[in-house]
């Protein structure tokens, strides 16, 4: 079985949660692992050191001028002829705000079926078993893929986990590359201000919270202190978000962000449906609040009833000695 | 339809124009929505356990499709001529979602009859197709993602069927020649695009306040006779998903949660050590 994993790459390095479901797939039995990655020429050879750690067969690239700056059209296209040329019986991606968009173009040109953020893959009998959440989490859905060929599936940062290190040095294979017809494409990107360096909240292995109990914005300093004490990436409720406390970028919850970090800190967070939908997948919940009755303590795993203003900077505090 | 050149005026989806508006000012809008369980709805399980048990759940326009369903409006009340028609794919009951669309000021409904088990290939394919056959579209416009199954797959492949260019996750647009866009991605970031007409946009959260439907506009929105297409009307008829679901469970129940007691600086000390000592988290 050939299981084709495309790897995200930015400013010269593979995405982590690329090369976390890479280290998954080089580890399935019976499965001959590829990776493809794309880009304009001269961009690639880079990135090839990064997957030894955990070799595929094979390292496919795609390389052109056309592939420089992200299209929809582009790289749908340039995935699904490698996809195709290779005879891939699954192909896979770490769910990104890219794969996410170009990947449904590729399904429909291979004629195919694809699984959005899949919690869990793997191969069983020569068949790509899959399951993802719905109804924002409520219920987890085994996927059956029928005789869909090449089967797609994007997969959650942290689901997986990185698995140990299989070294190796992968062949590698430059692809013939046509993009065909590219209507639009990135013209520039305009960074967030103040978010260079911390993870993205869908890829964060540790996310510290706030909610409206916050008050105000310049009070979620206290979470970001905290936050910077173990790495973690701040988010917020919506009802922080609807009172202007902190973008909408920040928001965890059913029409925000969807999180599966290791570790989950909610201040002053009430626990409402539509927030659990977003975090729930947190391997470890801890929630800091001032009503026992809060909905949040049927989900956290440990909770603290108390004032966040002066529970947050004891605990961070602990964690600086801690982390020592 | 388009008719031409009838008697000096161009005819125009049984609108008239004088000479000096061209056919591309008829501009059809579509607007692509799909009907989904409100975010309170406990979702239960049947008892074959491959689908969700349905029965007693509270409906509702999805909410990222109210963004798109806004922009459309937005576009029309700018554009002299232009038009909005609002589809949706999905069985019988996706009719009332038509009806609140209409109620925000479409002009006009289509239902596309898909089962309850259509994949996201099957809409976007039936969706593809009831928009050709009415169309053509100048733009279409949809929400980012459904809330019931999360997919977040049919804007991007109604558009491939549709051989449109598309760009999701739309924060703003500006109408011009082109369209100028801004899309959400990781960290908040902003990707910036210049997108040709005819093409697909799909709404993120924010891009506009969508407006609520007034009572008038509620009860005239009812008597809007709603066109009704089958998979067999848009040659779809041996058409099949592409995948589906063999199991639903319920996420397994996280057990309960460990209340830490005491002062600040003592439960602070208490629940670190656990991060670090039971859950190894830290």
């Amino acid at each position: 079985m050939k299981v084709l994993v495309y790897c995200e790459h930015s400013n010269g390095r593979i995405k982590k949660g690329s090369l976390e479901l890479l280290s998954n797939v080089v580890t399935w039995p019976g499965v001959e692992a590829h990776a493809l990655v794309l880009g304009a020429p001269g961009t690639l050879a880079g990135l090839l050191s990064q997957m030894e750690s955990h070799a595929p067969h094979t390292v496919h690239t795609a390389e052109h001028s056309a592939l420089a700056h992200y299209s929809p059209e582009g790289f749908a296209k340039v995935v699904a002829d490698a996809a195709k040329t290779l005879g891939a019986d699954a192909l896979l991606a770490t769910l990104s705000a890219q794969a996410k968009d170009f990947l449904p173009r590729t399904s429909v040109k291979l004629d195919t079926g694809m699984a959005s953020d899949c919690t869990s893959v793997s191969m069983e009998g020569g068949k790509l078993e899959a399951k993802r959440p719905m109804f924002s989490g409520k219920v987890s859905a085994s996927v059956d893929f029928g005789n869909a060929k090449p089967a797609i599936a994007t997969v959650r940062p942290n689901a997986l986990g990185v698995k140990p290190e299989k070294m190796g040095k992968p062949a590698l294979n430059a692809l013939t590359v046509d993009p065909g017809s590219i209507r639009t494409s990135v013209k520039e990107i305009v960074a967030k201000s103040g978010g260079a360096g911390k993870a993205d909240l869908t890829e964060a292995e540790r996310i510290v919270s706030g909610g409206r109990s916050l008050k105000n914005s310049e009070n979620f300093k206290i979470l970001e202190d905290l936050a910077s004490v173990i790495g973690a990436t701040v988010g917020a409720s919506r009802a922080a978000v609807d009172a202007g406390y902190r973008p909408h970028s920040d928001q965890v919850g059913q029409t925000g962000k969807t999180v599966s970090p290791v570790l989950y800190m909610a201040f002053g967070i009430s626990g409402a449906i539509q927030h659990l939908a977003g975090m729930r997948s947190s391997k470890v919940i801890v929630a800091v609040n001032s009503d026992p009755n809060a909905p949040i303590f049927q989900k956290a795993d440990y909770g603290v009833v108390g004032d966040l203003f002066t529970l947050a900077p004891a605990i961070t505090e602990e964690l600086k000695k801690a982390m020592h | 339809m388009l008719q031409t050149l009838h008697y000096g005026r161009k005819l125009c989806y049984g609108m008239s124009f004088p000479d000096s508006q061209t056919l591309e000012q008829c501009m059809k809008i579509f607007v692509c929505i799909k009907q989904v369980p409100d975010t309170e709805t406990k979702i239960k399980i049947a008892p074959d356990g491959k689908s969700a048990d349905m029965t007693g759940v509270k409906w509702i326009l999805c909410p990222y499709d109210e963004f798109a369903v806004e922009e459309a409006i937005r576009f029309k009340e700018k554009n002299a001529g232009a038009t909005v028609t609002v589809v949706s794919a999905g069985p019988d009951r996706a009719v009332e979602a038509l009806r609140t669309a209409l109620a925000m000021g479409c002009n006009e409904a289509i239902h596309v009859n898909t089962p309850e088990s259509a994949d996201s290939f099957l809409n976007a394919k039936a969706l593809a197709r009831a928009i050709e056959k009415n169309g053509p579209a100048h733009i279409v416009f949809t929400g980012k993602q459904a809330i019931d199954d999360d997919c977040a797959q049919v804007h991007q492949a109604m558009a491939e069927f549709l051989n449109l260019p598309a760009v999701t996750v739309v924060l703003r647009a500006t109408y011009g020649a082109t369209i100028q866009l801004e899309r959400e991605v990781e960290g908040g970031s902003l990707e910036k695009y210049d997108l040709p007409t005819p093409c697909v946009i799909a709404a993120q959260k924010g891009m506009n306040e969508p407006r609520y439907a007034s009572l008038p506009n509620i009860m005239k929105a009812k008597k809007i006779e709603i066109k009704k297409m089958t998979l067999a009307d848009l040659d779809l008829a041996n058409a099949t998903s592409k995948i589906s679901y063999k199991q639903l469970t319920l996420p397994p129940d996280r057990g309960s949660c460990k209340m830490i007691t005491g002062d600040a600086p003592a439960a602070a000390a208490a629940l670190v050590k656990a991060l670090r000592e039971e859950a190894k988290v830290i």
